[in-house]
C-alpha cells in the first residue's frame, strides 16, 4: 500500500492489474496469519466451536428428558441420574443447557446477520449517495440510535410472545445503527478510489457497484461487527429470557433458566444458576475474543462500538 | 462555538421529534388502546367502543399523536389506568431512587476506572495490568444479573454481611443512608460500568504516553509523576466524556435489570411490573424520557468536550 500511494494518483497509463490483486490476497492472508498468532482468538474460537458442538451435535448423543415433568426428579443435585442436577420440573440441567445454548446461538447469529444486511445497506447508501439521502438516513440512524433497544425488545416481546424468529428479527432489526455508520464511514473512503471511477467508467449502476465494490471491500470493518453483534445479541436475549419475556415452554433459553434458579438461591441449589451463567459468559468472551482479534488483524482503525 | 451549539441543538430536536413519532407510532401499533386495561377483560365491546370515544383513542393517529406530544411538553406524561395515578406522578416517586442509584455507580465507576485504566497504561503488560484486564473481559462479557446473584451469593448468603434485597424505603434520605442493602445494587452496577470504562480509558492512556509532547516533557528532565498529572491525565480522560455521553442507554438498561434483581423501587423496576400488566402508558413515556435522557446525555458530552479541549476549533 505505500508504495501505492507514492504513485500520482491518475497514472492510468499503467493499469493496475496482477500486482494489486496478489497484494489484497497476501493482505487475507497476513491477517489469518495474525488473528491465528493472537492466542486469545485461538482460545476464543476453540470456545465457540466446542459450544457449537456441545448445543447442536450434543444432544444427539446425550438424550435428556425435557418434556415431561418429573417431580420425584425435581431438585435432585448433579449425581449419577443428571450429571448437572435437575431443576425445578425434574428437566434435567445438562440439556437444557445444550437446548437453552441452541437459542443463543442461532438468535445470536441470525440476529447479528439481520443487522449487518440492513447496515450494510444502509450504510452503503448513504455513504454513496451523500447529500440529502445521505443526511436523511444518517439521522434516521441517530434516532435508532438514541431510542432504548432493550425497552423495545421487552415490549415486543411481552405484547407478542418471543420465538427465536421474532427475537432475532427485533434484535437484528434494532442493532443496526452501529454497521451502518461504518459501512458509510469505509464507504465515503473507497469510493475516492480509482477503481471505483473504472467501474462507472465501465457502465456500472449503482447497484452494481454497492454489490461488487463498495461491500466486498468493506467486508473487514463488517465482518468484526458481526462479531462483536452476535455477542450482543446473545447478551440480550439472556436479559430478555431473566426478565420472563423470553422462550415459552417447550423451548427455553439460558437467560430463563438462570431466573428459575434464582428463588432458590438460598437452598442452595447452586446447580441451576452457575453451569448456566458460565455458558452465557464464555460464549459472550469467546465471540469478544474473536471480534477483538479480528479488529487487530483486519482493521486498527476501528473502535469497537 | 455558539454556531456549533446552535446546529447541534438543531439537530438533537430534529432527533427527538423523529425519536417521538417512531416511539409513539410503534407502542401505538402494539398497544392501540389502554381501554382494556382501565376497563377490565370482561369489557364489551361497545363498552371498550365507548371508553375509546370518550378519551379520544378513535381519533386518527397523527392527531393522538399531536395531542400526546401537547400533552408531554405541559408535563403531563399521560394516565395509568393499571395504577390509577398519573405518570408524571409515578416517576416522581421514583426518580430519586434511580437516579441515586445510577448516579452514585457512574460517580464510582468514573472514580475507579480513571485510576486503574492509568495505571494499566503505564504498568503496560505487568502482572496487574494482566489480572485488570482479564477481570475486565470477564466481567464485560457477563449479563449483569449474573454478577449480581454472584455477589448475592458471596456477600449476602454465604458470607450474609449484606442485604440481597434493596433498601425498601420511599425515603431517598433512608435509602441513601441503608449501606446494609444499598451496596449490592451499586457494587454491581458499579463494576460493570467499570469494566467499560477501564478498558477505554487504558488503551486512550497509552495513545496519550505514546504522544510527542509526552517525550518532550520527560526529555527536559520532568519527574514522571509530573509528566502524568500535567501532560497525561486530561488529555487521556477527553475520550471518557464522549463516552460517559454514550453510556447512558447502557446505565438505563443496566438500571431495569439491576432494579429488578434486587427489588429496588425504581425506575426500572416500574417499567418491569408495567410490561406485565401492559400498562402502556408507562411503557411509552418510560421509553420516551429514556430516549430524551440519550439525546441528553450525547448533547451534553459533546459540549463538554469543545469545552475541556480547546484543539477542538469549530466554525
Amino acid at each position: 500500500m505505500a508504495a501505492g500511494t507514492s504513485l500520482p494518483p491518475l497514472d492510468t497509463s499503467r493499469a493496475p492489474e496482477g500486482g494489486e490483486v496478489g497484494a489484497i490476497q497476501s493482505g487475507w492472508r497476513l491477517a489469518v496469519r495474525e488473528f491465528a498468532s493472537n492466542r486469545l482468538a485461538v482460545i476464543g474460537v476453540g470456545i465457540l466451536l466446542f459450544f457449537v458442538v456441545f448445543c447442536f451435535l450434543g444432544p444427539l448423543f446425550y438424550h435428556a428428558n425435557l418434556l415431561q415433568v418429573n417431580l420425584i426428579d425435581a431438585h435432585d443435585p448433579p449425581g449419577a441420574g443428571h450429571p448437572l442436577g435437575a431443576d425445578t420440573q425434574g428437566f434435567d440441567v445438562l440439556g437444557e443447557l445444550m437446548k437453552g445454548g441452541q437459542a443463543a446461538l442461532e438468535i445470536g447469529f441470525f440476529a447479528a446477520f439481520v443487522a449487518i444486511t440492513i447496515g450494510a445497506l444502509v450504510g452503503a447508501v448513504a455513504g454513496l449517495a451523500g447529500g440529502a439521502i445521505d443526511t436523511v438516513l444518517m439521522r434516521v440512524v441517530d434516532i435508532f440510535l438514541s431510542i432504548p433497544f432493550l425497552f423495545v425488545v421487552l415490549i415486543l416481546a411481552a405484547r407478542y410472545g418471543a420465538s427465536v424468529l421474532s427475537l432475532s428479527l427485533v434484535i437484528g432489526g434494532f442493532s443496526w445503527q452501529v454497521p451502518a455508520r461504518l459501512v458509510r464511514g469505509e464507504v465515503l473512503t473507497i469510493r475516492e478510489r480509482d477503481f471505483v471511477a473504472a467501474a462507472r467508467t465501465a457502465g456500472s449502476g449503482n447497484w452494481r457497484l454497492i454489490r461488487r465494490h463498495l461491500l466486498p471491500n468493506a467486508l473487514g470493518v463488517m465482518i468484526v461487527n458481526v462479531t462483536f453483534q452476535v455477542a450482543d445479541a446473545i447478551l440480550a436475549v439472556a436479559y430478555v429470557g431473566f426478565l420472563g419475556f423470553g422462550l415459552h415452554y417447550p423451548n427455553l433459553d439460558w437467560g430463563d433458566m438462570i431466573s428459575d434458579g434464582v428463588g432458590y438461591m438460598q437452598d442452595g441449589y447452586w446447580w441451576l444458576i452457575y453451569p448456566v451463567g458460565v455458558c452465557i459468559v464464555l460464549t459472550v468472551m469467546a465471540l469478544n475474543f474473536i471480534g477483538d482479534a479480528l479488529r487487530d488483524s483486519l482493521d486498527v482503525r476501528l473502535r469497537r462500538r | 462555538m455558539s454556531a456549533y451549539v446552535l446546529r447541534r441543538i438543531g439537530t438533537s430536536i430534529i432527533v427527538l421529534i423523529g425519536i417521538s413519532i417512531f416511539t409513539y407510532l410503534l407502542l401505538h401499533a402494539v398497544f392501540p388502546s389502554p381501554a382494556r386495561v382501565a376497563l377490565g377483560l370482561r369489557a364489551t365491546d361497545a363498552a371498550v367502543a365507548a371508553w375509546n370515544k370518550q378519551n379520544g383513542y378513535d381519533r386518527p393517529v397523527l392527531v393522538q399523536y399531536l395531542s400526546y406530544m401537547n400533552n408531554l411538553l405541559h408535563g403531563n406524561l399521560g394516565y395509568s389506568y393499571a395504577e390509577n395515578q398519573t405518570v408524571a406522578a409515578l416517576f416522581q416517586e421514583r426518580l430519586a431512587r434511580s437516579i441515586y442509584l445510577s448516579g452514585i455507580s457512574l460517580l464510582l465507576a468514573i472514580l475507579i476506572a480513571l485510576p486503574l485504566g492509568i495505571f494499566q497504561a503505564v504498568r503496560r503488560n505487568s502482572l496487574g495490568d494482566n489480572i485488570g484486564t482479564s477481570l475486565a473481559f470477564i466481567l464485560y462479557s457477563m449479563p449483569s444479573f449474573f454478577l449480581g446473584l454472584i455477589l448475592i451469593q458471596v456477600f449476602a448468603l454465604s458470607f450474609p454481611i449484606l442485604g440481597f434485597e434493596a433498601s425498601q424505603s420511599t425515603n431517598i434520605w433512608v435509602v441513601i443512608g441503608d449501606w446494609h442493602d444499598m451496596l449490592l445494587p451499586i457494587l454491581t452496577l458499579t463494576l460493570l460500568t467499570v469494566a467499560n470504562f477501564s478498558r477505554y480509558m487504558r488503551s486512550s492512556s497509552i495513545d496519550v504516553l505514546a504522544q510527542d509532547y509526552i517525550k518532550v516533557a520527560r526529555a527536559k528532565g520532568l519527574p514522571e509523576r509530573l509528566v502524568l498529572a500535567r501532560h497525561m491525565v486530561r488529555n487521556a480522560s477527553l475520550p471518557m466524556i464522549t463516552l460517559i455521553g454514550l453510556f447512558i442507554p447502557a446505565l438505563l438498561a443496566g438500571n431495569l435489570i439491576i432494579e429488578t434483581l434486587f427489588n429496588y423501587q425504581g425506575l426500572g423496576l416500574l417499567f418491569f411490573t408495567s410490561l406485565g400488566k401492559e400498562d402502556y402508558p408507562v411503557l411509552l413515556a418510560y421509553t420516551l424520557v429514556g430516549a430524551v435522557f440519550v439525546v441528553l446525555g450525547n448533547f451534553v458530552a459533546d459540549i463538554a468536550l469543545t469545552v475541556a479541549d480547546p484543539r477542538i476549533r469549530l466554525a
